[in-house]
């Protein structure tokens, strides 16, 4: 009994700090967008909030923001709508956040630095990314509005399309490592960045990139935000913490999608310069380059905002359903004679 | 631990399947019913069956239940009506609900109280994976054939085409020139006088 509680204990530990460290990511993703997009823009982007670590230094200006800002989203009065399900319009958002959080318990941060080391990893992500469509779903419709309801079907519908071609690219990728654990996925990739698994699965990989924006309702498949067209999607009834807790969901599931890229196909913690004479004794820690891959493709997703303008909403269908879905399904039999001839290096 | 945890997600599961039955508002229902299925995929787990119970969060709540919810959510339903048929519809009701009372306990009753086999060396996955694509091969193949049959089979019944309906044509929409739509017409100024 004593053992089991302790065990419960340093679980529990555990799960704090691999929580805190997203959170705090997901505030200063936040101020990274914005800054990011603001330069694309040529603008400076916020720049208000001073966070001086040492007394003398200024050049860290806006870095406060994201502290700034959720201080006063805490402090905004949530409105519930007349005649909304009070229940069900509280715990949308939690419900929304919850299985973004929970899937980090399989992601190896670096080698052995993982929650729960279970076979079925990739699978139980998969699992856990399929729940989120509930958040938004019962946040439309308990909103009691209208709006919120024609924007949840919309987001629901897009979310639950991109991830059937979203699960055709895991298939890809349990195929060419040959195992459904994460650790294994990122063992099997050994080698330098040749190894990796983004030049075999190069279809995939684009398919994937393309599908988590598409799933985290980021541009260019923002339609639940959508601005020109239905004020907002799913949320527009939501104020204050309530409203701030689904944007912490989706900034969770961008850190966690780009986190599966890069396990999957990027190498994980690996270094990408195994191997190569000379650049290989560069030393680093693996939490440092999966730090760094993860965090050059968030990169690639905030780029993709400032760039492309929004999809119209039957053309974010068709290319779900009749462009993605065929390129993997094709690119899974070509994987499957690409293994079966033990294509070099990969496969060998 | 693990018998704390076993009657902790049955007891949320009897819950919820009660509630699935007893509760007005249908939404509340289909959101009872994705509760009883991630309990029982919660003891499924402690039964060591990783993939059943990650199949059934997966596929169930996952999918199934989406697509109901949003079925549910765009119906307008009327609670009156609903009610109106229970004292007319309870004998038949009553009839079903104790045959399947009577199967339940004949099936239970029968089955040996023997420890559930725990999982072997062999990950359940791997197992699992080794014996459908041997073993049970043709009946594996068969009964993907019969989803694609029937999955085909529901888009022939619902797909009527008619003339009336506008179809995009993304090809020609892609290959527009300019010269298409566009005619530069030169028009001299006037004079002015």
């Amino acid at each position: 009994m004593i053992e089991s509680i302790l065990y419960l204990i340093i679980t529990v530990i555990k799960i704090v700090i691999i929580v805190l460290p997203i959170m705090a990511c997901v505030a200063y993703l936040t101020l990274a967008e914005r800054k990011i997009i603001g330069y694309m823009q040529v603008r400076i982007g916020p720049n208000r909030v001073n966070l001086s670590l040492l007394p003398g230094i200024r050049n860290l200006r806006g870095f406060g923001q994201p502290i700034a800002d959720s201080v006063k989203l805490m402090f905004k009065e949530i409105i519930i709508p007349t005649n909304a399900d009070k229940f069900l319009f509280v715990s949308a958002p939690i419900l929304a956040l919850a299985p973004a959080l929970a899937a980090w318990a399989v992601i190896p941060f670096a080698d052995g630095w993982v929650l729960a080391d279970i076979n079925a990893g990739l699978l139980y992500i998969l699992a856990m990314t399929s729940i989120g469509v509930y958040g938004i779903m019962i946040s439309g419709w308990a909103s009691n509005s209208k709006y919120a309801f024609l924007g949840a079907m919309r987001s629901a519908a897009q979310i639950i399309s991109y991830e059937i071609a979203m699960g055709f690219a895991l298939v890809g990728v349990l195929m060419a490592a040959g195992s459904l654990n994460l650790t294994e996925i990122v063992m099997s990739q050994k080698g330098s960045f040749l190894h990796w698994f983004w030049i075999p699965l190069f279809p995939l990989f684009i398919v994937y990139f393309i599908s988590g924006l598409a799933e985290t309702n980021r541009a260019p498949f923002d339609v639940a935000e959508g601005e020109s067209e239905i004020v907002a999607g799913f949320h527009v009834e939501y104020s204050g913490m309530l409203f701030a807790v689904f944007f912490l969901a989706e900034y969770a599931n961008m850190i966690l999608i780009a986190s599966l890229i890069t396990i999957m196909f990027l190498g994980g913690w690996l270094s990408p310069f195994e191997g190569i004479p000379l650049l290989e004794y560069i030393y680093l820690p693996g939490i440092f380059w999966f730090g760094a891959k993860v965090a050059f493709v968030l990169f690639f997703f905030l780029w993709t905002r400032a760039t492309f303008p929004r999809y119209r909403y039957d053309q974010i269908m068709r290319l779900g359903w009749k462009v993605f879905i065929p390129i993997t399904l094709v690119w899974i039999v070509v994987l499957g004679l690409l293994i079966l001839f033990k294509l070099p290096p990969w496969f060998a | 631990m693990i018998k704390f945890t076993f009657y902790l997600f049955s007891l949320i599961l009897i819950f919820a399947s009660v509630r699935v039955v007893t509760v007005k508002n249908p939404v509340h229902a289909a959101l009872f019913l994705v509760l009883a299925f991630f309990s029982s995929a919660a003891i499924w787990l402690l039964l060591q069956a990783e993939f059943l119970a990650i199949a059934l969060v997966l596929v169930y709540v996952g999918a199934v239940m989406v697509l109901f919810l949003f079925v549910v959510m765009m119906l307008e339903i009327n609670f009156s009506q609903l009610r109106e048929g229970f004292v007319r519809n309870l004998p038949v009701a009553g009839l079903v609900g104790a045959l399947i009372l009577l199967e339940m306990v004949f099936v239970v009753g029968a089955w040996q109280n023997v420890p559930p086999p725990v999982a072997t060396e062999i990950p359940n996955i791997v197992a699992l994976g080794q014996v459908l694509y041997t073993d049970y091969f043709y009946p594996f193949e068969i009964a993907a054939a019969l989803l694609l049959v029937a999955m085909i089979a529901a888009i022939a019944l619902t797909m009527r085409p008619h003339n009336r309906a506008k179809y995009q044509k993304p090809d020609q929409q892609v290959s527009v020139n300019r010269e298409d739509y566009v005619r530069i017409v030169n028009i001299p100024s006037e004079a002015k006088d």
